[in-house]
């Protein structure tokens, strides 16, 4: 159906790590840690997608394995039309003018050494994009465009503010005028005032520049606010993919519902019934057979089949896609 | 009326900064009261405090560079404790007040096991015997959780996964049944679910063995969820305390009614519905530092009413009325001047 508009079409999407030797080298290598097993989704021109999940469910290695930030081991991804994994070098350097990341931590992820206007040169002088005035005339307009004052320009990432310097890692990827971002939790840092003002600015970049955003978030709140469509992984696959209307109002993998009953509601009168799961979630070195949820899971019909098959991403509702042998049934807090 | 349990008054902590080019005035004249059994929840964005209060109860401020000002005051049980002597108040801290970090992996020792680093405090403050102190760290174990007690108290902290640390911490904390219990950001390292089995617990003890929580986060959900009344900090101060149901219901102080407005929510239609237009309420500007902190009301350079006297004046935490004197203060001019609060037209 959005095949055809898809900018981003991830397809299959594998990644595991090897198994590390015990200390020394020595010993039989663990068992492979399968972060990223088999994910799927398209993203359409000007839309977000939100990838959620806990830590440790792949969600960030899938957003990487796209960028070919690492390489993932199997699958197909195409970013406007051109099949990403099949690039050489010189061809995916073209190409990641068009796809840019955003990091959690801005501190972490800027230089301490450079100053805000080397930062923002850079890509610039990389992709031969601009030199010279041309250069500082395009970087004035970028601090502009994401909020911060030209007066930054000599100012290192120690004296700006959590928000100001993710501000900066905005627009160092925006510099060399990208159409898609993968975005890898980048309000989790900041605190909720400029967190807030962060994800409208994103909003508003969004607009303007008719971006294409894979959002990657732990916070289901935050991604509600800035998604078109939704997708939960747990233990390196996608358990339930919908547009965000549906899955907020009318989840329908345990998981999903159980995610959204443990997110706490600022406000006391409206403390609904919680779904605590018990236990943690499972190695992915070593998942549970069947459904990877099953151990966890508080579904009252769980049965010997959850334990042994694993389930089947299946279209439920449309554009609702779940796996769950028991979709048809919703759990409901 | 009962007695407060705890009362902190005119508490000033500050820092001098590295560069002796200035001082950090991180707590700046807080008071506030715990009672008995109740949970206090306090709230704030990095920077205002609420951590630099809570170490400060416990006199865990290291001196240099920091140090508690002459005329605050702490008191516990009646007792001042920033008047102890060191003996005094080893006897109080991790006996009768005990405390919970944001960071299990980097609070608990790597080298000892999680049955000797419970059965410590148990050893050092109520005299129990090795055998005693380890039967007693395994019921810990069990009370806050733990599967497989019996076993896993030999284990060490690596051997646990983050949400099995953070119930190790807490049955360190609780092993001599204190009276107050600080938790700090207890569940902000921890993913959702996890989080949802700790406030559970912690939910659960309070009831079980009815001690005051003190529970400082950056979550106003979860001090929803908890607590029954609420101190809100910014810039080193408290800007507004009351009951959790009022404080919510009727937020105040612009900075709290900001803040409410700030956090995206489930329970709430997206603010981008219908795909765009709309959004998120947002507090402009930054958090000031602390060695610089605004005249006038700290908050004027960032609130939608201030006029001339929030520029020049600072306000005191004036009474908000209703129900008793001192049920819900606010440190803001607008109480005497409420017609003011129709934000000016960005």
């Amino acid at each position: 159906m959005t095949a055809p508009t898809a900018l981003v079409d991830v397809a299959g999407l594998v990644k595991h790590f090897p198994g590390e030797r015990g200390l020394l080298g020595l010993g039989r290598p663990r068992a492979r840690v399968r972060a990223v097993d088999g994910v799927s989704f398209t993203i359409a021109r000007g839309r977000t997608l939100g990838l959620v999940g806990e830590s440790g469910c792949g969600k960030s290695t899938a957003g990487r394995a796209i960028l070919r930030l690492i390489e993932p081991d199997a699958g197909r991804v195409t970013v406007d039309g051109q099949d990403v994994l099949a690039l050489g070098a010189r061809e995916l350097r073209a190409l990641r003018r068009r796809m840019q990341i955003v990091f959690q931590d801005p501190y972490g992820s800027l230089n301490p050494r450079m100053t805000v206007r080397q930062t923002l040169a850079e890509p610039l002088a990389i992709h031969r994009v601009a030199a010279g005035a041309e250069a500082d005339r395009r970087i004035g307009s970028l601090l502009e465009e994401v909020g911060l004052d030209p007066s930054f320009t000599g100012s290192y990432p120690h004296e700006l503010s959590g928000g100001q310097r993710q501000r900066v890692g905005i627009a160092r990827a925006l510099s060399v005028e990208p159409q898609f971002l993968v975005l890898d939790e980048p309000v989790s840092a900041l605190d909720v005032s400029v967190q807030a003002q962060v994800l409208n600015l994103l909003a508003d970049l969004q607009q303007r520049r008719r971006l294409t955003f894979l959002f990657i978030a732990h916070d289901l709140a935050v991604v509600k606010h800035i998604a078109d469509d939704v997708a939960v992984m747990y233990l390196g696959k996608i358990v339930e993919r919908a547009p965000a209307a549906t899955l907020y109002a009318a989840p329908r993998h345990p998981y999903t519902t159980s995610l959204l009953s443990a997110v706490p509601v600022p406000d006391p009168k409206a403390q609904r019934a919680r779904i605590v799961l018990a236990g943690e979630v499972p190695s992915p070195a070593n998942p549970p057979p069947g459904c990877p949820f099953h151990p966890r899971c508080p579904h009252p019909k769980k049965n010997e089949r959850c334990r042994t098959e694993p389930p089947a991403l299946r279209e439920l509702a449309p554009g609702q896609l779940v796996a769950c042998h028991f979709a048809e049934e919703p759990l409901r807090p | 009326m009962t007695e407060p349990l705890l009362r902190v008054r005119d508490l000033r902590t500050y820092f001098v900064t590295e560069h002796g080019s200035g001082t950090a005035r991180a707590v700046d004249g807080v008071s506030f009261e715990l009672f008995p059994g109740e949970t206090l929840g306090i709230v704030g964005e990095s920077g205002c405090g609420k951590t630099v209060t809570s170490l400060s109860i416990l006199r865990l401020i290291p001196e240099p560079p920091g140090h508690i000002r002459p005329g605050s005051f702490i008191e516990f049980e009646g007792r001042n404790l920033l008047a102890l002597a060191p003996r005094e108040l080893r006897a109080v801290r991790g006996n009768q007040i005990a405390m919970i970090f944001q960071e299990p992996m980097t609070s608990l020792n790597p080298v000892f096991t999680v049955g000797d680093q419970i059965a410590e405090a148990a050893i050092v403050h109520q005299g129990l015997s090795r055998r005693a102190a380890r039967a007693r760290a395994i019921a810990m174990l069990q009370l806050v959780g733990i599967p497989d007690p019996g076993e896993r108290v030999d284990h060490y902290p690596h051997q646990m996964s983050g949400g099995m640390r953070q119930r190790v911490m807490i049955a360190m904390a609780l092993v001599c049944h204190p009276k107050l219990l600080i938790a700090d950001e207890p569940t902000t390292a921890l993913d959702v679910t996890i989080q949802a089995q700790i406030i559970e617990l912690l939910d659960r003890l309070q009831a079980e063995l009815g001690m005051a929580v003190m529970l400082i986060t950056h979550d106003l959900g979860i001090v929803a969820g908890s607590a029954d009344r609420v101190v809100v900090m910014y810039a080193g101060q408290v800007v507004e305390q009351a009951p959790t149901p009022e404080l919510f219901g009727h937020p105040l102080h612009p900075y709290t009614e900001g803040l409410l407005a700030s956090v995206p929510r489930l329970d709430t239609p997206p603010a981008r519905a219908g795909g765009g237009g709309g959004k998120l309420h947002s507090i402009p500007g930054q958090v000031p530092a602390a060695t610089a902190w605004p005249a006038g009301c700290r908050f004027h350079p960032r609130c939608p009413y201030a006029w001339d006297r929030c520029r020049q004046e600072e306000p005191p935490l004036l009474d908000a009325g209703g129900g008793e004197p001192g049920t819900h203060t606010v440190r803001c001019w607008l109480l005497t001047e409420p017609r003011r609060r129709t934000p000016r037209v960005s």
